[in-house]
Order: structure tokens, then C-alpha cells, then sequence
């Protein structure tokens, strides 16, 4: 949609936000600063390093790993080995929601645990100190998992977690060690972490229990994780259709359901940067094919139930799924008449995420806002452009450091649940099976599209544009906030949420109207501050 | 219940932490370099540390927290970080213009062996330095200490790098802040001017990371320690420090490079913390206290004197940092309060003496823990075994106190889940009668809500 948005010239300000940089660091960022074209779709420098000293929203390989994918798993032991700092600030901070069916369950969700690294262990290597660790969570808990996360110096020291974890795994028989190599330093962004995650889930977890999982729909949903309750959103919609959900990786998933995931008939992929490499290797080991979805919106969650139903080429569930969405809409649709008034030709910017700042998009829409501005903190190229690049990034020398792991057909579990012929026949449909179209080509000619935002670009942008709302992080929050521009983290939703589905939707609709519409932003000036009321005046009481 | 797999069982562990009572050093450092006027901290690794300590901080002050980071990559890793430090020194100084960078190390950049002295040096032999702004350094080593041995040693390395002894002494002395709040630096402060005390408070996050609301964004907030002010502490009559282990090692320093005598102080938490830091700068002065000192002191005499029922023989259990729990644990016994349990991952002799010491004299039963493995899964396994009436901790402590149903008061680092801490002080007597006030309101609160209908109070 083009919208009646006035856009400063975009080429403009390009130039000025690279105004400022050494000429090199211009040269770079330029590159990752671009004005959109839906139809063409232009390249955008993506899923490189950040340029030292720069101001950037990006975090780490760990943070990727242990915080994103593996975090929200209740009952796996998550021992982080390294220093202390590591574990403690992936402690909580990214509120996966989990629910046990009952008090006995397992939950480590609220545990922290760490080596707790100390000189000596640098020195002389901690090996030895991890064993006892795992030991000890052993003794302890008697969890079905322990996961192992190396931090930066256990890769310069070269302490084994693997072999570490197969010697204990081994000498527990009952309860499955395994390590992940995601030291901070790996790659350029938590994307590194993502991908090390996804591997190290599908070679240790995936496939571990092949007991027929029971349903008519059966799917796993990928790069959901629970973040304020998305999931439960999520999970109510799927039991009103009759969808089982197998697995989710991994918001509030168990080990369990993970290790069973390989009986699904279909992966659905809501972050398909963090995830997409458990749907291909899924894809080619067991033969079920993934299919990008988007739950963030109310007519993307329609939509994207209508794919589902559509795959399973079931007129029950056609069924099923247009009753269920005839039932959610007219509430959504009462908020959104009440709210969009007030919300209606307002901007945007999103400047998150690897899937977010897409994602989000619809539910602006939605409400009659544009988005003037976008970008990802740690996406790749595919991400804006679609998946069709992919043959033409380039490998360079920190991504060639992940792992790819070489997965082939299982001989006996290898089950393709669509021959091509009716995937073809799906796509044609439009469903983004094995595929994901990108960002910008739903985004409005002229937009901005900005890689890795720094500090200083997000500054300039604010002035520039004066967006009525601003979505990052946690980092990004009162700085914009202090330059009196509402900012919602979509990391963690202002401790808000859910935010997919319908009633997500509405939770959203009823936030934003909240921040734009805030009396507050009118009340930063004093009375005396404000021109005209007086200040300085002579006084009216005086003395003389 | 949330922590759900935690026994009253309790066993020596060796390898594994649990619910740590701490987190790293160079968390500790940025925060200290936030109180330098002009400056912005540097974190010398990894991209996620620079990011982890940014929204801790942001998320315990809800302010904007900027830092830079040297974004390491793995082939910085095994080269070693000085490419990107110098990279990084050039665009900080071009695109976001300092006066100061004040550079920490990481576990990745010291593991390697990057010295920082060394680079720091080239970059001004490279004229990297733009005339009349500086970079300053701390190694901060995360596997060593805690977040507080990283805020000592940057508070440490702000005082060797910018005081300068001219041989002309000034008549002003020089007061180290242990790890406060800004709205504790402001207190003392105010209390130095009420003594008459000219002070060089440093570090000094008031006016930092309590920034109003103004429509724009400065980045870098009127707050916070001058450099003229840093240099001239070397000419300062004498430095107090508030905290042997964030405070004292910068007084150290102070007196080795510029021969300032110190004397070290508990952070003036409490009546009796309170009292000695008042007489200490009265003494500095040789004035005597202003009667309006004596009626805040006596405000809060007045109120432990008329509520003592409420305090007396109260079971606490307490965790957080040594500084802090150093005098606060005094101020409980002040208040015939019984402290129970407490627990610091910050290791070090010095505070453990201090500590047994403090409690040989005056509650000896207390168990006490620092250092490894004294973590709060261990605190919650003691309070499992001897119940308490109040829990006093960070926000993870809500946990604990929601499954065991014990009333809690936010104290210490990092808080996320309220806000307070930076506008209103817990030092000074005004600062420890609202510490008294949420102490009273926690235990008075719940006897309303547990009384029986006809025990249930009109008038406390």
C-alpha cells in the first residue's frame, strides 16, 4: 500500500546519517542503508560484523544460543560454563512463560546455574570443574536434560564440553548431557547462537522417541518462544481447530515433546531466522516439509490458519478453521473500530529482532499505521529479500566458523508426508512452503530499510521522521523515550503480552492506542518553559 | 511454587553455582564510568557483555545506559583485540564525541592477554586521542571477584589516571563512593555541604542516571564527576572512602601516586554507619555537626524508639553485597532485629572478618556465607531449615519470598522490578528512616493481613 505518509527524501537521508562516520565506516554502513522498492527489491548489506566502537543493539552468540532457543525449554538443566555474568543475565530476563501440568513437574525455568568460573579454572581449564558441576545438577535434580553453554574463554582455553558431556552422559544412562560450542565471539550477532542451537537440538534431542504421536492435524510450531504468553495464545487457537501441536521449539515446550517432534506432518515457522535450519534438516531426514507462518496479527493469524488447514487439504478442518475465525474476528474487529480513530495515519519504526520488525508490521497495519522505517538487529539477507538470495550470499569468514551439519535422509524414519508434486501444487496456492518472502516486499516504496541500527542512526532517524512510536529493545527504551517518542520493546513486550493471535492482537491494538495517545508526551514542558505563558514576566507582587 | 526444586536439604557443592548472589566485574566498571562527566564506557570484548551490562542497568534505572563495545569477533579472538580497540577509539571519538573513554577488559580480552595500558597508549601515539580527551582503562577480569571488585578497580583506575598531585594542596577532600545509587550520591553531597565539607565526590551517577524528562536526549547528562574535578583530588587534604571493598582500593591508590591520606568507612547505611560518617567529616573540618544534623538523627531515633515492638527479635535474611550488607546488617541489630542468614557471592577475607566480627560481638548463630557457591539456592535452603520473618535482597529475591510467603524488601543490585532506589536514598539518617519505613511497613502489612478478625488492628 502506498500511504499518505509524507517521506522525507530518502536518498537524503541516507547521506545524513553516514554524515558523521569515518569515511571507511560510512563506506560500510551505506551499504546497509536502503530505500525500499517492493517491486525490485534491493540488496541490503546484512549479517556482518558491527563496525568496533559503534553503538549497537546487537548481542552474542550465547545470547542466541542458551537465551533464545534453548531458554525456554522448562525441564532441561541449562549449566552455563564460563564466568559468572553470562548466566547471570540470560537469568529470566527474556520471560519465556511456561506452564506445568502439575506442582510436580519439572521447571528450572526460575534456576540459574553457572561454573562459576574462577582464574585457576582459566589458567589450569575448567574441564574438571564442569564434570562435578553436572554431577552435582545430577545429584540434585535428576532432570532428564542437561544442556551445556561454553562463554567465551572455554573456547580460547579449549575446555571439551562435548567430550565432557559424553562422559557424563554415559555415566548417567539416564539422563542426556550434551554441549553447545556458542561462545560469544562466535559469528557476528546472537543469529551465530541460533543456528549452533539448532544444530546441537537436532542432533542430541530430535528424534529421540519415535511413539506415534496422536492427532488427525499433527504439526510442531518453530521460533515461538513464549515471550508473554505468546504460546498459550497460540496453543488456545490450535485446540479450538483441532491442531496438535507436537512440539514447539521451544516456547513452553518440554524435552519430551522435542524429542518426539520428528512424528509431525508439518513444521510451521514463525521466526524463520532463528529457526529455519530445524525445518530444513527436519525437512531432509524425516520428510516434512515446513511452512512459514505469522501468528502476529489478527488477519495474518486468519491467514495463517487457512495455510495450515490448506496443507492438510481437509475440508473438516477448512471447516473447523473458518468457524474458528468467524468466532475470534468481530471481537477484534470491535477494538480496532473503537481504536483505530485515534491510531489511523500515525508512523512507525521497527528496529528489532530477525523476525520481529516484519512481523509487527501487520499489526500497525492493522490499525491504520504505517511503517516508515525498518530494519533487523541480527537478521540475514533472506530475511529482508527473501529466501531466493540465498544462493547468492556470500560465505564469509565468520559464518563459514558455524557448523553446518550434514543431514540426510533417515533410513527408516525418512517419510516424505507430500510428494513434490502436491508441494508445487501448495505454493501455487500461496502458501510460503520451504520458503519465506522477506520483509521488504511488504513494505511501501520509499521506506527505509537499515541493517544493525546503531545508536546514532536511530537518533538522527527520530529527528528526521518524528515516527509516533518507536519498537526496539530494552537498550534503545528511554533513550527515545527521553526524546518524548513512546518506544515498545518487542523483546519483552514492556513485561505485556500475549501478542499473537486474536486476543494477542487485541492486547496490542489496546498497548499502542495506550502509549501514542499518552497524556504525558504533552506534559514535558513546563508551564514556564512553554512560549508565550509568562516566563520571566515581572513579578506581580513586589515590595517597592 | 517457582523454585519448586529446592530441597531443605542441604549439600556441599564444589562446581556448581546456583542462583548466584553476584554477577561479573565488568558490569561493576561501567557503572562506575557512568559517573565521570563527559565519559563513555568501553567494554574491551564480545558484543553480548557490552549488551547484558546495558540492559541490566537500564532495566534497574530505567534510564538510558550508552556504551560502546570492541564487538570481537573470532578472528579478534585469536589475533588478540587491539585492531578493534584502536578501530573502535577513532568512531567513538568521530561519531559520538566524549571527553572520555573509559575502557574495560572482559574474560575474552584478558584470556587472550590484551593490555590495555599498552593499546590505550598507542592509540595516543597514533593520534587516535583527539587534544584534551582521554581514554582511561580498568582490568576487569570476570572470573575474578565480582561486579564489585569491577567497579573498585574502574573507580581505582579513575583515580590513578586523571589525579595529579600539583604540590599545592587544596582545601577540599576527597570522598570515594562505594557502589551506591545516585540518589545516595545526592545525600551525601548534601550532607557534605551541610558540614561545610568542599568535597570531590567520584564517581557520581547523580544527575546521570536519574536524568528528567526534558523532550531530548542528552547523552551525556549534566551529572557526574568533572575531569578538572578528578584532577585536582590528588591535591585534596585527605580522601574518605565509603566501602572497604568499592571504595578503600581507589584511597589506596590515591595515597600511593599522590600522597593523600584516607580513611576507609562503612557506606552510611544506618544510625550507627551514619554516625561515624558524620563525625568523620565533622573531624576533617573541625566543625561541630549543625543542630540540623542532630534533629535528622534524631528523627530516626525517635521513630526505632517508638516502633520497637514491631522490630524486636524479627527474623531476617538478608543477601547481597558486601558494602552494603556490612552496615545494614548493623542497622538491624541496631534495630533489635535478628539477622539470620546472609549470603554474598562476592569472595574476599577482608569482609568475611569484618562480618564475623560484627556478628561475633552481637548475634553469633548467624549463618553467614560468602564467596563461591554461596549463592541464593543455598540462602533459600537455609531459610527452608530456620523460616524468617523479612527477606531483604535484589529482585531475584522475590522468588524466595513469594514460594516461603515471607514479606521482602528490594535493597542492593540490580532491582528491575520497582523504581525508588534512584530518587530516594538509603544513606544518611533521612536515607536509613526510609529504609526503617519499608522495613516497619513490610512487617506491619503482613500482621494486618494475617491477623485474625479479632486481632486485626485500628491503631499501630
Amino acid at each position: 500500500m502506498e500511504a499518505n505518509i509524507h517521506f522525507p527524501d530518502p536518498s537524503k537521508v541516507r547521506e545524513e546519517l553516514i554524515q558523521k562516520y569515518p569515511a571507511k565506516v560510512a563506506k560500510k554502513r551505506a551499504k546497509s542503508i536502503i530505500v525500499n522498492d517492493p517491486q525490485i527489491i534491493p540488496e541490503v548489506q546484512a549479517n556482518v560484523r558491527t563496525v568496533p566502537g559503534i553503538i549497537t543493539q546487537r548481542g552474542c552468540s550465547y545470547a542466541g544460543c542458551k537465551g533464545v532457543v534453548l531458554g525456554p525449554t522448562r525441564d532441561i538443566v541449562n549449566i552455563v560454563h564460563g564466568p559468572i555474568g553470562c548466566s547471570f543475565y540470560a537469568w529470566l530476563t527474556r520471560r519465556n512463560q511456561t506452564r506445568t501440568e502439575s506442582l510436580m513437574d519439572a521447571n528450572y525455568i526460575p534456576y540459574c546455574f553457572s561454573t562459576d568460573m574462577q582464574e585457576e579454572n582459566v589458567v589450569f581449564g575448567g574441564e574438571k570443574k564442569l564434570k562435578v558441576a553436572i554431577q552435582e545438577a545430577y545429584d540434585l535434580f535428576h532432570p532428564k536434560s542437561i544442556a551445556i553453554f561454553s562463554t567465551c574463554p572455554v573456547g580460547l582455553i579449549g575446555d571439551d564440553v562435548h567430550a565432557a558431556s559424553k562422559e557424563m552422559r554415559e555415566k548417567f544412562g539416564d539422563c542426556n548431557v550434551f554441549g553447545f560450542s556458542c561462545e560469544g565471539y562466535r559469528g557476528v550477532s546472537q543469529s551465530a547462537g541460533h543456528h549452533i542451537a539448532n544444530n546441537g537440538v537436532f542432533k542430541h534431542m530430535v528424534g529421540r522417541d519415535n511413539t506415534p504421536s496422536v492427532g488427525k492435524y499433527k504439526l510442531n510450531l518453530l521460533g515461538e518462544y513464549n515471550i508473554g504468553g505468546d504460546a498459550f495464545e497460540i496453543e488456545r487457537i490450535f485446540e479450538k481447530c483441532g491442531i496438535t501441536l507436537v512440539a514447539s521449539f521451544s516456547g513452553n515446550s518440554t524435552v519430551s515433546q522435542i524429542e518426539n517432534a520428528h512424528t509431525a506432518d508439518l513444521n510451521v515457522i514463525l521466526c524463520h531466522r532463528s529457526i529455519n535450519y530445524m525445518g530444513d534438516m527436519m525437512e531432509t531426514k524425516y520428510g516434512i516439509p515446513w511452512m512459514k507462518v505469522n501468528f502476529v496479527g489478527a488477519e495474518s493469524t486468519a491467514k495463517s490458519l487457512r495455510k495450515i488447514a490448506e496443507y492438510f487439504g481437509d475440508e473438516e478442518l477448512k471447516a473447523r478453521v473458518e468457524e474458528v475465525i468467524a468466532e475470534e474476528a468481530p471481537k477484534v474487529q470491535a477494538v480496532i473500530d473503537e481504536i483505530m480513530p485515534r491510531t489511523k495515519g500515525k508512523t512507525a519504526m521497527l528496529f528489532v529482532g530477525g523476525s520481529r520488525a516484519h512481523h509487527y508490521q501487520d499489526l500497525f497495519a492493522e490499525l491504520g499505521m504505517t511503517t516508515v522505517a525498518a530494519g533487523y538487529e541480527f537478521a540475514h539477507r533472506d530475511d529482508y529479500e527473501g529466501r531466493h538470495v540465498l544462493p547468492s550470499i556470500k560465505i564469509d569468514a565468520d559464518s563459514k566458523n558455524i557448523e553446518e551439519l550434514k543431514v540426510v535422509a533417515d533410513p527408516e524414519l525418512y517419510n516424505p508426508r507430500k510428494t513434490e508434486a502436491e508441494l508445487e501444487a501448495l505454493k501455487e496456492k500461496g502458501l510460503e512452503i520451504n520458503g519465506y518472502e522477506g520483509m521488504m516486499k511488504q513494505m511501501t516504496k520509499k521506506s527505509l530499510v537499515v541493517d544493525d541500527l546503531s545508536h546514532y542512526e536511530s537518533e538522527k532517524l527520530i529527528e528526521i521522521y518524528k515516527p509516533d512510536i518507536f519498537c526496539a529493545g530494552i537498550k534503545e527504551k528511554y533513550v527515545v523515550q527521553k526524546m518524548g517518542i513512546p518506544l515498545k520493546q518487542l523483546h519483552s513486550y514492556d513485561y505485556g503480552g500475549p501478542y499473537t493471535g486474536f486476543e494477542g492482537a487485541v492486547n496490542f491494538y489496546k498497548d499502542i492506542d495506550r502509549m501514542v495517545n499518552n497524556p504525558v508526551w504533552k506534559l514535558i514542558k513546563a508551564p514556564w518553559e512553554k512560549a508565550g505563558n509568562g516566563a520571566g514576566l515581572s513579578a506581580s507582587y513586589v515590595t517597592q | 511454587m517457582l523454585l519448586r526444586h529446592t530441597s531443605k536439604e542441604v549439600k556441599e557443592r564444589e562446581g556448581l553455582t546456583i542462583n548466584p548472589a553476584k554477577t561479573c566485574q565488568p558490569i561493576g566498571a561501567m557503572y562506575a564510568a557512568l559517573g565521570i562527566h563527559g565519559c563513555l564506557p568501553h567494554s574491551h570484548g564480545s558484543q553480548g557483555c557490552c549488551s547484558y551490562h546495558r540492559s541490566t542497568l537500564t532495566r534497574h534505572y530505567k534510564e538510558p545506559v550508552m556504551a560502546a563495545t570492541s564487538s570481537f569477533t573470532e578472528g579478534a579472538s585469536v589475533f588478540g583485540g587491539q585492531a578493534n580497540l584502536l578501530a573502535a577509539i577513532e568512531t567513538i571519538f568521530s561519531v559520538y564525541e566524549p571527553d572520555i573513554i573509559a575502557v574495560h577488559s572482559t574474560c575474552l580480552s584478558e584470556t587472550i592477554g590484551d593490555d590495555l595500558q599498552q593499546i590505550t597508549r598507542k592509540a595516543k601515539d597514533d593520534g587516535k586521542v583527539p587534544e584534551g580527551k582521554y581514554v582511561i582503562f580498568a582490568s576487569t577480569p570476570s572470573f575474578i571477584g565480582s561486579h564489585v571488585t569491577g567497579y573498585a578497580n574502574m573507580v581505582t583506575g579513575i583515580a590513578t589516571q586523571f589525579a595529579v598531585s600539583t604540590g599545592v594542596k587544596k582545601n577540599q577532600h576527597n570522598i570515594i563512593a562505594g557502589w551506591m545509587e545516585p540518589s545516595d550520591m545526592r545525600e551525601i553531597k548534601r550532607l557534605s555541604k551541610e558540614l561545610g565539607v568542599k568535597i570531590v565526590l567520584f564517581p557520581d551517577t547523580s544527575d546521570v542516571l536519574d536524568a528528567p524528562q526534558t523532550g531530548k536526549h542528552v547523552f551525556y547528562p549534566k551529572g557526574g564527576t568533572t575531569v578538572a574535578e578528578l584532577q585536582s583530588a590528588g591535591d585534596s587534604l585527605s580522601s574518605l572512602a565509603l566501602g572497604s571493598i568499592s571504595a578503600e582500593p581507589a584511597a589506596i591508590a590515591l595515597e600511593k601516586s599522590c600522597k593523600v591520606p584516607f580513611e576507609t568507612l562503612d557506606i552510611p547505611i544506618g544510625l550507627t554507619a551514619t554516625d561515624r560518617f558524620i563525625m568523620a567529616l565533622s573531624k576533617v573540618v573541625g566543625v561541630a555537626v549543625p543542630d540540623e544534623i542532630t534533629a535528622e538523627r534524631g528523627r530516626l531515633v525517635d521513630v526505632m524508639a517508638d516502633m520497637e515492638q514491631y522490630l524486636y527479635g524479627k527474623r531476617v535474611a538478608l543477601f547481597g553485597d558486601p558494602d552494603q550488607l556490612l552496615p545494614l546488617t548493623e542497622f538491624l541489630l541496631d534495630l533489635n532485629m535478628k539477622p539470620v542468614h546472609i549470603v554474598s557471592g562476592t569472595p574476599g577475607q577482608r569482609f568475611e572478618k569484618q562480618m564475623r566480627k560484627l556478628l561475633e560481638a552481637r548475634s553469633p548463630e548467624t549463618n553467614f556465607r560468602n564467596g563461591l557457591q554461596a549463592d541464593m539456592f543455598l540462602l533459600h535452603q537455609w531459610m527452608k531449615n530456620e523460616p524468617v520473618d523479612l527477606l531483604i535482597g535484589n529482585t531475584y529475591g522475590k522468588y524466595m519470598a513469594r514460594d516461603e510467603d515471607v514479606p521482602f524488601i528490594r535493597f542492593g543490585f540490580p532491582i528491575l522490578d520497582r523504581i525508588g532506589h534512584s530518587y530516594f536514598p538509603n544513606v544518611g539518617y533521612s536515607g536509613s528512616l526510609r529504609l526503617l519505613e519499608k522495613i516497619l511497613n513490610a512487617i506491619m502489612d503482613r500482621q494486618d493481613r494475617d491477623a485474625l478478625e479479632e486481632k486485626f488492628e485500628l491503631v499501630m
